[in-house]
């Protein structure tokens, strides 16, 4: 087999497209200003780190990254983004002075520790490479079992009860306590009246939207009898957005058709006379 | 292919979860950039792994995913327990502990 | 300096080892007293009187036995029981019942008895008088521990206990406020003294190991002129302090807020002679210390010449008598310092003026009991044919205390006056003069109480003192004039083994050139004081010029000294002392202290409570110690 570019080999080709894509990533999960923006982000960076495990013979590590990671860990994260609010929107104003500043020299200096490190101690050529420890247990999947059920498996006993454990604490954490007993139907129904009796609140339930003739969506209030729209038809959410359709937007074409027919009907009656 | 490439990006990976540690304040995000630093860790284990030829940097990659794992759960169930209380998931605004 | 050799004394037996009983008597007396409180005001002054009688006659007793015994076998041990035992030192509480200190307990317990007796009548009408005795019968006996102690540790012990028996009765009438300063003043000024005392314990626990006087006694001969010198000189001041000499005279004069009994024995015929018996039973350091005894004999003639005078000019008759007994305790300090010649002298005039003293001054408690209350003599006057009995037993003090042929103090002062011309002439011609004065002040008071005009107030009838009163005037005025006659030729050669002393040859009457020449001194202050009072008294002292009259009404401005030369240095002293503490020693603290919080609360800023903030310090960390390995390992 003949290559184009004999010193490029396909992990090399993987590296060089994941790398760059990896970086910007990152980079986009710190500046995105949506949680839901940083968290897909991050998610192709772990995308990438699966592709490099597997360029770097590690065909188990990419599968647990693939489902433990983008498809366990970051579903999580969406969950809580879902939770706490898909639309907040972070501040970019700093508050703390001179924060940010130090902030990114510190970690540029880290980097530049890391890289200073790296360059020293430079390693001699070629990889050892994996294909014999591999071999030893008749694969990598084999091999990691064999050390995890070895020599880790007083670690690997632990880390399961850790993650009881941890099952356990968030259980506990997110549980939220009924402080007081839940209200029976009678017990609805009765204060229903009350408040009805004492601040004069309909008993009854809310009135349902609008339905006009082209439009009968929920942000669309319903008239009272004397023509004007019914703030209670619709969900205060909607309101609090402001997306509450103009009812005389809504009854314009009405009126103008009607008023057409009146002058038609006018005509008519007046060529009739 | 050589080593020092992954180690590379493994440091700029490294350095790019820190900054967004210190500059972002919600706490979600605080949290991706925690677990871009394991994986950045992650990423030069695998490395030696392969430099030196033999599994253990793989092991401790895995036990590194199972922490993360029960870290985040745990982690994210304060943040909603916290932001159940305040109706925020700023870290700033969890100041409280000064002086 | 011929030295007697000390004779030791042997072990107790007998009736001499119950001799404890003599102290604990009056001792159980009072905390019976005290502690029973209210429920014995009705027998409580007796008891107290008979307690006194009690310790008395063993006293008497212990006395007749010792007389009985040979010489060599009459100083007592009475070992008690082992009191401090530390590391090396013990320190053994004991009784020395010798012929210095029997005279001494005579003295307290005979007098003592007396005074208690005459107290009965005196304070009937105080509804205090049951605390009244049992303040007594402490004070009688502390300061029979002061005179029974082996050693000079518990000998301190009595010292402080007749100073806080002093301090109580001194002030005993507390509701008036210049009694109650008195006896703070006592107190105060006797603190001075007793860090005299203090000091010399402690030297001589370092010098001889051991307080105990046969112990001292023992080791003085070795003792280097300098230390025996300060050992003098400490054991000086704390005499002068409780003998009320010069310069620690002060309290005595206001001690005479206290009741007139108390006057009479603790302020004249006892306590106050403390100081005298502290030198005499100090002699083996006195002895190797010229500069020590000249201190003391100095101190002495300046005493006596000071409470002379002060005596001279005092319109208070209780005032008058307490400069005449720092005048009189003056002479027996000369006595003491002239060495073992005088000591015995010393303790003679010791005696025979805690007879006379104490008769003056019941006497003139008799006559303020007849008078209401009045101590003014210029109010007086006349007295001697409204209370004959008082004004004889009076007479009989005078006569002895002028030196009056064949009276106590005809003996016991001249042979003082006669010791100081054979050891220094100007102290002699001083003592002589003193003798002048004192016949003077005794006879302007004889004059203006007891003859000339009545120049009573409107509201006084004056009258005889009941019989509990006159009693014990009447003893004390026969042992006033007969004492010194009784024991002029015996008591040198009693003394000689305490005292350390020679007998000198003495006779009943010499026509000598200086017995001669101080009866012919004393006559010249009779006729003096005589003819300056005999005719009228104004009721009111006269306003005059003269700077002596002046200075002795002021009491030679002692107080006014302490003030200027102690109280305001040391106040001074203390506001610096305190302006440094707050200025220095505060403000190094609370600067050290408020630099500490200053950068406390500037470094507490760092915790801002912003988790991010947290962070970038943990990463500053990070980075520096990342440094530190990678730079480490480049080099």
């Amino acid at each position: 087999m003949t290559t184009l570019i004999p010193l490029v080999s396909g992990d090399q080709v993987a590296f060089w497209i994941c790398a760059p894509i990896m970086v910007v990533l990152a980079l986009g999960m710190v500046i995105a200003r949506k949680p839901v923006h940083s968290a897909i982000c991050i998610a192709g960076v772990m995308v990438g780190l699966a592709v490099l495990y597997a360029a770097q013979d590690a065909p188990f590590l990419f599968v647990v990254q693939i489902i433990v990671y983008t498809g366990a860990i970051l579903m999580l994260f969406l969950f809580v983004v879902m939770l706490v609010g898909v639309d907040t929107r972070d501040s970019v104003v700093e508050t703390l002075k001179g924060h940010r500043i130090a902030s990114v020299v510190a970690a540029v200096a880290l980097a530049a520790m890391v890289f200073l490190a790296i360059g020293s101690r430079v390693f001699d050529g070629i990889p050892a490479g994996l294909t014999e420890a591999n071999a030893q247990f008749g694969g990598n999947i084999q091999g990691i079992a064999a050390l995890l059920f070895t020599r880790y498996v007083f670690i690997f006993e632990a880390t399961a009860a850790l993650l009881i454990t941890a099952a356990l604490g968030a259980m506990v954490l997110a549980h939220g306590e009924r402080l007081k007993a839940k209200k029976t139907q009678l017990q609805e129904a009765t204060d229903r009246v009350e408040r009805y009796a004492t601040d004069g609140v309909h008993p009854g339930p809310l009135p349902s939207s609008g339905v006009f003739a082209r439009y009968n969506a929920i942000h669309v209030p319903a008239l009272l009898p004397d023509g004007t729209a019914s703030e209670l038809s619709v969900s205060p959410t909607l309101r609090a957005r402001g997306v509450i359709m103009d009812v005389e937007n809504l009854r314009r074409p009405s009126d103008e058709s009607h008023a057409a027919i009146e002058q038609a009907s006018a005509q008519a009656e007046g060529d009739a006379l | 292919m050589t080593s020092e490439p992954y180690l590379l990006l493994s440091a700029i990976l490294f350095a790019i979860g820190v900054i967004g540690f210190m500059l972002r304040r919600n706490a979600i995000i605080l949290f991706m950039s925690v677990e871009l630093m394991l994986n950045a860790t992650n990423l030069a284990f695998v490395t030696f792994s392969r430099q030196h030829g033999n599994l253990d940097g793989q092991v401790a990659s895995f036990f590194v995913m199972v922490v993360a794992a029960a870290e985040v759960v745990v982690g994210l169930a304060i943040i909603v327990s916290i932001y159940r209380a305040r109706r925020s998931a700023s870290v700033d605004d969890a100041n409280l502990l000064k002086f | 300096m011929h030295l007697l050799e000390i004779v030791p004394a042997v072990p107790a037996s007998g009736l001499f080892s119950l001799a404890w009983l003599v102290i604990a008597i009056p001792l159980a007396c009072a905390a019976l007293l005290i502690v029973l409180g209210k429920r014995s005001d009705g027998w409580g002054h007796l008891l107290a009187t008979v307690a006194t009688i009690a310790s008395f006659a063993i006293g008497l007793l212990l006395f007749v036995q010792m007389l009985s015994a040979d010489e060599g076998s009459r100083a007592v041990s009475v070992p008690l029981y082992e009191w401090i035992a530390t590391g090396s030192w013990s320190i053994e509480a004991g009784l020395l019942v010798d012929q210095l200190s029997i005279l001494f307990v005579l003295l307290i317990t005979g007098v003592g008895a007396l005074i208690h007796i005459y107290s009965i009548g005196y304070m009937a009408h105080d509804a205090n008088r049951r605390k009244f005795f049992a303040y007594l019968n402490l004070f009688v006996a502390a300061m029979l521990i002061l005179v029974l102690a082996d050693n000079y540790l518990v000998l301190f012990l009595g010292w402080e206990g007749v100073g806080l028996a002093s301090y109580l009765l001194i002030g005993f009438w507390a509701h008036k406020p210049s009694a109650a300063a008195a006896g703070v003043k006592a107190f105060v000024v006797n603190r001075v003294g007793d860090l005299g005392m203090a000091m010399a314990i402690f030297t001589m626990l370092a010098m001889f190991g051991s307080s105990a006087f046969a112990d001292v006694n023992a080791g003085a001969p070795q003792l280097s002129g300098t230390w025996a010198t300060l050992l003098g000189i400490m054991l000086l001041v704390g005499a002068c302090a409780k003998s009320a000499q010069v310069p620690l005279q002060s309290w005595l004069l206001d001690a005479m807020e206290g009741p007139t009994p108390v006057s009479a024995l603790i302020h004249a015929a006892t306590m106050v002679t403390a100081g005298v018996y502290l030198v005499v039973r100090s002699h083996a350091i006195y002895a190797m210390s010229d500069v020590a005894t000249l201190a003391v004999a100095i101190v002495g003639t300046v005493t006596l010449l000071a409470g002379a005078w002060i005596g001279s000019s005092k319109d208070d008759i209780k005032k008058v008598l307490a400069g005449s007994t720092m005048s009189q305790i003056g002479y027996m300090m000369l006595a003491a310092g002239l060495g073992p010649v005088g000591a015995a002298f010393a303790i003679f005039h010791l005696i025979t003026h805690g007879f006379f003293k104490a008769n003056m001054f019941l006497g003139a408690g008799s006559v303020m009991h007849g008078m209401n209350d009045e101590v003014d003599m210029r109010n007086f006057g006349g007295l001697a044919k409204a209370m004959r009995i008082t004004f004889l037993t009076f007479g009989a003090g005078y006569l002895a205390i002028i030196g009056f042929p064949f009276t106590a103090g005809f003996y016991s002062k001249d042979h003082i006056v006669e010791a100081a011309f054979e050891s220094n002439t100007v102290l002699g011609v001083l003592a002589l003069l003193g003798a002048g004065v004192t016949a003077y002040y005794m006879t302007r008071l004889m004059v203006m109480t007891f003859f000339g005009a009545r120049r009573w107030k409107d509201d006084a009838h004056p009258h005889e003192s009941p019989l509990t009163m006159t009693v014990p005037l009447i003893v004390l005025g026969v042992l006033s004039l007969v004492a010194g006659l009784f024991m002029n030729s015996w008591i040198q050669g009693w003394l000689a083994p305490a005292t350390g002393g020679e007998v000198h040859e003495t006779e009943v009457f010499s026509l000598a050139l200086i017995p001669l020449l101080t009866l012919a001194v004393v006559i010249v202050g009779v006729a003096v004081g005589w003819f300056l009072h005999r005719g009228d008294i104004p009721r009111t002292a006269p306003v005059t010029k003269n700077p002596l009259v002046l200075a002795g009404r002021s009491d030679l401005y002692g107080d006014a000294l302490n003030e200027y030369a102690v109280v305001r240095p040391v106040k001074g002293l203390v506001a610096g002392t305190e302006a440094f503490d707050h200025g220095v020693v505060d403000g190094l603290v609370m600067g050290s202290a408020s630099m500490a919080g200053g950068l406390g609360s500037w470094l507490r800023r760092a915790q801002n409570g912003y988790v991010r903030t947290y962070g970038l310090t943990f990463v500053i960390g990070v980075v520096a110690l990342a440094a530190v390995v990678v730079f480490g390992q480049l080099v």
